[in-house]
């Protein structure tokens, strides 16, 4: 089961870091990932684009998890060498992450 | 009062805007325009000569949607003034004299620009490199505080048909005109939360109405090239509806606001703005009406005694050079091609301190997490920072000489060299920050 059977994503850049926004489809789903899709397990996910550290912020009720990567964009939107210079992608990356 | 959202970045559709000009019944309109990197490309023109220092479509966009919005008495706030507000107000004056004529009055918030309150505080520390900022004060060329909603609201206060501003944090230019039209006060943070969330919900324009969202089969969203962009119905209670014009594409519902309330947040508890410190982990969201969802349950705790300032500045050039691959053996060519430009740019002595590698189509989103099995075509890209201009411009000049010295079958090349204007930022005692407003009348 990979995270993209469980929820979307979104991702948001400022400065030099990534915040992904998971959206479980179901409490149960949301229940899954809260003890499943830990910081540990989404920086090595990340190893070679975020290095951390990371931080999870919970909004139960709304079903959500913030996941908030430091040092995530190579510098940062006006200092990258990254094709991707926000980031946007990195949502995409963390619904493959197997769980 | 009833707020859409004209535009979530600098070069966003206009015709969205028409279309909420025309139909949404609105009282406001609010282009957000000045994205972290906007306000240092702009700055970037103005000080290259290039162009002007405020948006680029600006002449455009007030072209496109001021007379209706006059018309329809819709007043306009945006923060397009960039690097120069006064000479944005000027134009929206002169585009309204044309096409409105007399009497149309325009604000224009100066005050953002702090270089010189900077200039004695060499101290103060940059957040994202822990240095003082004398550590790059010789290349600094910008810095813009973060204004929040009152000037905005003062504007319309004192009769302002369009309210042209510089560096204004993106919810204060939604909670600006609610400030003045409910006649909010400025200490009430109940009602500063619930309208600093539906700024937020708003900012980004399409974000909360379908735009990037949809993913075939799993999400799916109507008429994305005709995409609805949000209004925002906000009581004097400080009740808040997320809405778009009846008919428009894209879609909004608990989905498309939850994913967007959290966007570009950190801790949900404590979103700092200048004119509140948001928590958003007890909103609720209950769709309405088809495309509508009330939001409730923001709150917010007592504004900072800084504002954010970003700084602006000089951080030597990035090169840039690309080439694609295709057919049998692809992927080796662009590997070959690869060790062949870095093996230039050594032999050369120009090897930039900071060089990368991707091969588009395998690699360059998600590093080497890809493990797919060789795509049937794969482009190049090698790309670089240095000091020296020479050095940067060398990166494409490498890549672009495979044509006829590298691997058989390379098409398409592309090479670009730009000097890079990079951003921290630093934290400035409010009190520092003198805001203005200028009037000037079509």
């Amino acid at each position: 089961m990979i995270v993209r059977d469980l929820a979307n994503a979104r991702s948001g850049d400022k400065g030099d870091v990534s915040n992904l926004i998971v959206v479980a489809r179901s409490d149960e789903a949301f229940q899954h990932l809260l003890e499943n899709l830990t910081c540990e397990k989404v920086l090595r996910h990340f190893e070679g684009i975020a290095h951390g550290p990371a931080r999870r912020y919970e909004i139960p009720h709304l079903r959500v998890l913030n996941f908030v990567l430091e040092r995530a964009l190579d510098g940062g939107v006006t200092r990258t060498l990254r094709q991707d210079i926000h980031g946007k992608s990195l949502s995409s990356h963390l619904l493959t992450l197997e769980l | 009062m009833r707020i859409g959202a004209g535009a979530g970045y600098a070069g966003d559709r206009i015709e969205p805007a028409v279309e909420l000009a025309r139909l949404g019944s609105l009282d406001f309109l609010v282009f957000e325009c000045l994205g972290e990197r906007t306000i240092a490309r702009e700055n970037q023109s103005r000080l290259n000569g290039v162009s002007s220092g405020y948006n680029p479509f600006l002449e455009e966009r007030m072209r496109a949607v001021l007379r209706i919005c006059a018309q329809n008495g819709v007043r306009i706030v945006t923060n397009m003034g960039g690097a120069d507000p006064w000479a944005a107000g000027q134009v929206v004056a002169r585009i309204a004299a044309e096409v409105h004529g007399a009497g149309y009055r325009v604000a224009v918030v100066e005050g953002d620009d702090v270089m010189e309150q900077l200039g004695s505080l060499q101290d103060l520390p940059l957040l994202e490199s822990g240095e003082p900022l004398d550590s790059i004060w010789d290349t600094v060329v910008s810095a813009n505080a973060y204004l929040g909603a009152e000037v905005i609201a003062d504007s319309l206060r004192a009769g302002a048909d369009a309210v042209i501003t510089g560096r204004v944090a993106d919810p204060s230019l939604f909670l600006g005109p609610m400030l003045a039209d409910l006649g909010w006060s400025y200490d009430d943070y109940a009602l500063l939360a619930q309208g600093t969330m539906a700024g937020h919900l708003l900012e980004c324009a399409g974000q909360v109405s379908g735009g990037y969202f949809a993913d075939p089969g799993v999400k799916d969203v109507p008429g994305l090239d005709r995409l609805g962009f949000p209004f925002a119905d906000v009581s004097a209670a400080g009740e808040v509806v997320i809405s778009k014009v009846a008919g428009s594409g894209g879609r909004i519902d608990r989905l498309t606001c939850t994913e967007q309330l959290l966007y570009e947040v950190h801790d949900p508890t404590s979103y700092i703005t200048p004119d509140c410190v948001l928590d958003v982990t007890h909103v609720q969201f209950d769709e309405v009406a088809p495309d509508a969802v009330r939001a409730a349950g923001a709150r917010a705790t007592a504004r900072t005694e800084t504002l954010k300032v970003t700084v602006g500045y000089r951080d030597g050039y990035m090169g840039e050079g690309q080439i694609s691959y295709g057919g049998p053996n692809a992927v080796s060519r662009a590997r070959l091609a690869a060790e062949i430009v870095l093996s230039r740019l050594e032999q050369r002595g120009l090897t930039p301190p900071r060089l990368r590698v991707d091969l588009i189509g395998m690699t360059s989103l998600h590093g080497a997490a890809a493990r797919a099995a060789d795509p049937y075509e794969v482009r190049l890209r090698v790309a670089g920072t240095s000091g020296s201009e020479r050095a940067a411009r060398s990166i494409g000049e490498e890549v672009e000489t495979l044509l006829t010295n590298g691997p058989c079958g390379g098409a398409g090349d592309f090479k670009l060299v730009k000097d890079v204007l990079a951003v921290q930022s630093v934290l400035l005692p409010r009190g520092l920050v003198t805001t203005k407003i200028r009037l000037v009348e079509s």
